[in-house]
């Protein structure tokens, strides 16, 4: 993994993955492992760090200084945001989103969560389980990160003990089961010596799977296993009408990204919200053009019929039609110092559409501790609910579990223009 | 299991995952066009230096053969190298797409930009001069070529970056940013600072250059310059620089990993003329960007999270 490697080879595409633990679990030192033993840490940032260290009056370098940010963060001492990192095995590039581990931060974790592959969850082998590894693991299931590998640290102060090591796991999947959690990998693990992270050390022997970043390279870096309908949502209409250019005086390109699924030139497509019809004239990519487009791609359709087509409209496969509601059932994140009021209207984005919406009713509130339901009748920062939210206007939504894209939405306050709350529709 | 295993076929049907380039281009498109969908007047910050260089085949991948829904800014110190000026007015000719250039020299004769001393860079002062002009047109949306790699502040950053009347940048009060459902909204006299290649790192910037055959000014190229060394570091020495009594000036074959206001941008010693060879010096080097090259993000630990505060990009 020396640098030199870096050139040639990529292409794995790229994996983003989150971080959950706390410091005293060592994610920022296994954080700072990864970039250090992927050669991502330059010179000079490893003197800072050294200087800092040394200041501390630290023997070793505190590789968990790497990890921290802010001017404020470094007098409090504590992770107060999502911070984003970035290194490269030579064949995969790699995003890694931190995410604090602090009890009131549930809206970090669930915001570093929605966009991640994979989650790397951190227990502290002394300690086992904890409520917080029990919070963490709710949250990335909830938020359905395809791929969780938990990484049970510090296993050289257990004296590198399979018995811990097991005894730990077999924990684990006892309440992963109940939450409906399947795909688990586990890693025993010294970050602070590097056994198991890139290499795989002297001290755990014993075991034979894979090392964190062997897993990393391996793990499928798309957001979904299974197949999903092609979804477009129309971000911007181009029409040059350039009087230079004749051309161009018909061309009416629907820009946006594939959501989900694929789509090929010939395809019967539906527009929605008005239901019409029609078939993909062309795919392209700035001037160029394409026979096919996938998940993930921005592209420009154009179609055979002239349709009124604007923002906020969702392009489909004919056959494959998402749900056209007004009404949906979610799991609500809410992510605003002011409370949720039951009385007011607030603002939905979801795909590239708004609509007004106002709550119908709180199924339950979450304790993501005990995992329990409870009543309520508002809900606060860091809240998760179940609730039915009433739309002014239709959108177009899949199932979260079934399509991440199309089952997601973001809930605004108009009066401050805040993001307040992320919803999951059931 | 059967089940799974005919997921997990369907999967390689409608799948084809992307090259890192590919996606980070993808996402960056995306990006762009929510500010065109979403912000009412938005400016697209383009300064000749290499990240914005890439912002503009982004916004070609993104607009064409449409315009491009904003025009182009330049806020210019008058401390530019000239190969980096005209680079940029040929590129927004080429393009055919409008080129906005403000000042600090104006900002400085209006008397709302005092320099302490006359050799003081004039850098952090663009945060003036960009928001007299954000408030001169009424852009509700810059647009800028920042990378969450090039520091520590940076990297806490949204990608949808909320800025106060004053321009300012509250860290510990920022809008959650889920999924890519971005929030652009703002109130008149408030601004969102959008970076598109927040995700791309030095190494990538580079990698897309050579994949795009992007044109960049001269100076990204080694060439013989005269320098003296200051601190460690090296500084060119030009009409704004001059060498001090008692400097010795060498010529040395040097390059700029970055570009910006002479005062603060030093070169790097290397003999990399082509794209090829900078992407081999880059794979190779043991210092970052910023670090190098950067002489304002050196006076202290929280340098950026400052000037950021203050309404630097």
């Amino acid at each position: 993994m020396s640098a030199i490697e870096n050139i040639p080879g990529m292409d794995n595409g790229l994996l983003r993955f989150l971080t959950c633990g706390s410091v005293d679990d060592g994610k920022s030192t296994l954080i700072g492992r990864l970039l250090f033993d992927s050669k991502t840490i330059l010179v000079d940032t490893l003197h800072a760090i050294e200087r800092t260290s040394k200041k501390r009056g630290l023997e070793a370098i505190d590789l968990s200084l790497l990890t921290d940010g802010l001017q404020a963060e470094r007098e409090q001492g504590i992770t107060i945001d999502v911070a984003y990192r970035y290194f490269t095995t030579g064949t995969r590039k790699y995003i890694i989103a931190d995410a604090p581990g602090h009890e009131q931060y549930t809206r970090n974790m669930v915001t570093a969560a929605s966009t991640a592959d994979l989650a790397i969850i951190l227990i502290d082998a002394r300690k086992g389980v904890l409520t917080q590894t029990r919070r963490h693991s709710y949250l990335a299931h909830l938020v359905n990160i395809p791929h969780l590998v938990v990484a049970i640290n510090k296993m050289d102060l257990v004296d590198c003990s399979q018995t811990v090591f097991e005894q730990i796991m077999s924990d684990y999947l006892d309440f992963a089961a109940k939450l409906g959690i399947e795909d688990v990998h586990f890693i025993p693990m010294s970050a602070l010596n590097g056994d198991m992270v890139v290499d795989r050390g002297e001290r755990l022997d014993w075991y034979q799977g894979p090392t964190l970043i062997e897993l990393l390279e391996a793990a499928s870096a798309s957001h979904t296993e299974h197949a999903e309908g092609f979804r477009f949502p129309v971000q911007y209409v181009c029409r040059p009408q350039d009087s230079a250019n004749p051309d161009l005086h018909d061309y009416r390109g629907f820009m946006g990204r594939v959501e989900s699924g694929a789509v090929a030139v010939g395809d019967a497509v539906t527009i929605l919200p008005s239901g019409r019809e029609s078939r993909v004239k062309d795919i392209q990519v700035s001037n160029q053009s394409l026979p096919r487009a996938y998940a993930e791609q921005s592209i420009t359709l154009l179609l055979d019929d002239e349709i009124d087509i604007s923002r906020g409209d969702m392009i489909v496969k004919s056959g494959e039609l998402p749900n056209i509601t007004k009404q949906v059932d979610a799991m609500l994140c809410w992510l605003s110092e002011s409370p949720l009021d039951p009385r007011r209207k607030y603002l939905i984005r979801h795909t590239t559409r708004e609509s007004k919406a106002m709550l119908a009713g709180i199924g339950f509130r979450m304790d993501i501790n005990t995992m329990a339901h409870q009543a309520a009748e508002k809900l606060a920062m860091n809240d998760i609910a179940r609730v039915s939210l009433k739309l002014a206007q239709p959108i177009f939504v899949d199932p979260y579990a079934d399509n991440r894209a199309t089952g997601a939405f973001i809930v605004i306050d108009e009066s401050s223009n805040n993001t307040v709350g992320a919803g999951m529709i059931l | 299991m059967a089940l799974e295993s005919l997921k997990m076929l369907k999967t390689t049907i409608t799948r084809q995952a992307l090259t890192h380039l590919d996606w980070l281009e993808s996402e960056a498109i995306h990006i762009m066009r929510e500010v065109a969908g979403q912000c009412a007047n938005p400016v697209l910050l383009f300064s000749g230096g290499k990240d914005s260089i890439c912002m503009l085949r982004i916004a070609e991948k993104a607009f064409r053969p449409g315009k491009f829904p904003f025009p182009l800014m330049h806020i210019d110190t008058g401390h530019n190298y000239k190969e980096v000026i005209d680079f940029r007015d040929r590129r927004a000719a080429e393009l055919g797409e409008r080129l906005i250039v403000r000042s600090v020299e104006d900002s400085m004769a209006r008397g709302t930009v005092v320099l302490n001393s006359d050799d003081e860079s004039r850098n952090k002062h663009q945060s003036v001069t960009l928001l007299e002009a954000i408030a001169e047109f009424g852009f509700d949306a810059c647009i800028g070529g920042a990378r969450r790699d090039e520091e520590k502040a940076r990297a806490k950053e949204r990608i949808f970056s909320f800025r106060d009347e004053f321009g300012q940048w509250d860290p510990k009060n920022q809008r959650p940013e889920l999924w890519d459902l971005y929030n652009a909204r703002s109130f008149k006299g408030e601004n969102i600072r959008v970076f598109p290649i927040s995700n791309w790192t030095e190494f990538d910037v580079w990698q897309y250059i050579e994949r795009e055959r992007l044109e960049l000014p001269s100076i990204y190229y080694a060439h013989s310059r005269p320098v003296v060394r200051r601190q460690g570091g090296m500084l060119p020495v030009t009409a704004v620089t001059p060498a001090r009594p008692g400097d010795t000036v060498e010529t040395v074959r040097v390059r700029f990993r970055t570009v910006g206001d002479i005062t603060c941008t030093a070169p790097v010693e290397s003999d990399a003329d082509t794209i090829a060879k900078i992407i081999a010096e880059t794979a190779t080097t043991t210092i970052t960007e910023r670090g190098a090259t950067r002489l304002d993000d050196q006076t202290s630990d929280a340098s950026m999270e400052q000037r950021k505060k203050e309404g630097y990009f």
